[in-house]
């Protein structure tokens, strides 16, 4: 059990592609620390750097410098066994349900491989419990999808499979890659709600990755804005869309369409 | 009171699918608009929205059949068995229409020069090249794109680029209707800012004379639109002006539908956000009573009885007030 205050934190981050006049710097020396139990919010453009660091904090990506720290120990993840460790406790949902899943396998199988990353062994009847006991979490009818392939489901229920994945495997962290932005207005707060009952129920810490800054307002604690691959301004949710101190924000803040505000489009 | 310039009464149209099941997508909709005027239709995915877009082309290419109903542009029937009339005379010309994902809709190995000679070869065969260049070029001006991009291919431009060049290329004939098919669903919000400039602009300039915006996004749409419709299982729930239907919702529909809205502002943290339970109903089967009563907390046994028809009052038009 991780009792560190920070349960993943990173110090001056950068990764950089290509060399020479391909140089691009995608995230460039980026800090941040994470407590447990939190909630997170990376709001930036499409291009600022979000999705690489987000695949750098999932292992996925090599940073160029830096280190990452889990519960305080520096993240070491050349061996199988030690990305297969750390996996199990952190993970991630992503923006594309379609390409995230195995074609092949059907639905069972997908799931159940999910519970391989756990430490227990479970017997076959646990297995079976626990996967509807997930698929009753996110609202989706075990019997009638089991013995489907994930093509053959829609886009919201291949969302709600995914999120089912990371309640058999209860991470502590969650990276969450803009996790609605497949989906329409109406379908993305049953999603969010899914996402706060896994928080609530593992104390896990949630990091969402987006672009709609009314998603990151009403979910989040703390809100990281990300500009060309530097993190710019970091605050309380409430701090950073009521009282934003860089340009940047400011400018981002009023290009979101808003109600009560005018939303000046000359 | 100004011209109506589009009348949809009573269209229906359904997919086809290869078990030959028919799927009533867009199930009786009537619509006007006047002149000048920015219609906004919303709802949940799955409701018909995208099918209302391509059934208001007149143009039906299966698995889309049409079954019933009229669509009278200032006038002028379109619902009519002449594909090649209907191509030279109404696509592009009287309506036209912009996709979602202007990735797929432009063909990568073609410049955009091509395309727009393509529309012109086909309606004003006389122009050469350079005239069409140069019609293009200042179009793309007027329009505060670079011409530049004429001569790039689509692979060149970005996500908000292309669809910007699709919108100017969609309205090159000045059309008299626009159809936007979540047109910036795919981008993030200063490329969506920037798109809803340009549209405004076509409007603000004539080139296009009214507009249709089909999207999820509410408080996008109550800054475009001034009327806005709400649809839900292929059917017309609600029709108001954007303030009344974003304010003052009267359909058990658009009131879940307003509560699911996300937005920046002081007051959005402490708001409850309300998820509408179950998924919508099954269109390969004709529904009897409310399409909607299946997920809605004051629906008794009466609204499952009959159809519930489309009501007036005070220029609105809505089908339940519970």
């Amino acid at each position: 059990m991780c009792t560190h205050d920070y349960i993943l934190s990173g110090k001056n981050i950068t990764r950089v592609f290509g060399q020479g006049k391909n140089k691009v710097v995608a995230v460039d020396n980026v800090s941040f620390s994470f407590t447990r139990g939190e909630i997170i919010s990376i709001v930036g453009e499409s291009g600022s750097g979000k999705t690489t660091l987000a695949k750098i904090l999932l292992g996925l990506l090599k940073q160029s410098d830096g280190d990452i720290f889990y519960c305080g120990k520096k993240l070491n993840l050349k061996e199988r066994r030690s990305r297969r460790e750390y996996w199990s406790e952190v993970q991630a949902v992503f923006q594309d349900p379609f390409s995230s899943f195995n074609m092949f396998y059907k639905v069972e199988t997908l799931l159940r491989n999910c519970l391989k990353l756990r430490k227990n062994k479970l017997s076959k009847e646990e297995q079976v419990a626990a996967v509807k006991d997930a698929c009753k979490s996110v609202n989706l009818e075990y019997e009638e999808l089991y013995d489907k392939h994930p093509f053959e489901l829609s886009g919201g229920q291949m969302q709600r499979l995914m999120i089912a994945r990371t309640f058999l495997i209860r991470p502590r962290v969650l990276i969450a890659d803009e996790p609605t932005s497949m989906i329409d207005a109406c379908s993305r707060a049953s999603i969010l709600d899914m996402l706060l009952k896994l928080r609530d129920e593992n104390n896990t810490t949630i990091i969402f990755i987006t672009h709609d800054v009314g998603l990151a307002y009403y979910v989040s604690n703390t809100i990281y804005i990300m500009e060309k691959g530097r993190i710019i301004e970091r605050g309380t949710a409430d701090e950073i869309i009521l009282n934003p101190k860089e340009n940047y924000t400011q400018q981002l803040l009023k290009d979101v369409p808003k109600i009560y505000e005018s939303w000046d489009l000359a | 009171m100004s011209r109506k310039l589009l009348k949809v009464k009573n269209l229906k149209t359904y997919y086809k699918t290869r078990m030959h099941e028919k799927i009533y997508a867009v199930d009786g909709v009537s619509l006007e608009i006047e002149e000048g005027k920015v219609l906004g239709v919303a709802g949940e995915s799955g409701c018909g929205k995208s099918t209302l877009a391509h059934s208001l082309m007149g143009l039906y290419i299966p698995p889309l059949y049409y079954s019933q109903g009229s669509i009278e542009i200032d006038g002028k029937e379109i619902i009519i068995d002449d594909k090649e009339y209907l191509r030279k005379n109404v696509l592009g010309k009287e309506i036209s229409y912009i996709p979602q994902a202007a990735m797929n809709a432009l063909n990568p190995t073609l410049k955009i020069r091509k395309f727009i000679e393509d529309i012109m070869a086909e309606h004003r065969p006389n122009l050469s090249k350079k005239d069409v260049y140069d019609l293009a070029a200042e179009r793309f001006s007027n329009l505060n794109l670079s011409p530049r991009v004429l001569d790039a291919f689509p692979n060149e431009l970005s996500g908000g680029m292309k669809q910007r060049t699709i919108i100017a290329i969609s309205t090159i004939l000045n059309p008299k209707i626009l159809v936007a098919d979540e047109p910036t669903s795919a981008l993030d919000v200063s490329s969506q800012k920037i798109v809803m400039k340009l549209i405004k602009q076509l409007l603000e300039k004539q080139y296009i004379k009214s507009l249709i915006f089909v999207t999820h996004e509410l408080p996008l749409l109550y800054h475009i639109a001034d009327d806005i419709v709400i649809m839900y299982a292929g059917e017309i729930v609600e029709r108001g002006s954007s303030d009344e239907v974003i304010f003052d919702p009267i359909h058990p529909y658009s009131k879940a539908l307003m509560a699911s809205m996300l937005v920046p502002e002081k007051g959005a943290k402490d708001q409850k956000l309300v998820a509408i339970p179950g998924s919508p109903p099954n269109l390969k089967s004709v529904i009897k009573g409310c399409r909607f009563a299946d997920r809605c907390k004051y629906a008794d046994e009466e609204c499952r009885k009959s159809k519930v028809h489309e009501k007036i009052l005070d220029n609105r038009i809505y089908r339940c007030k519970k």
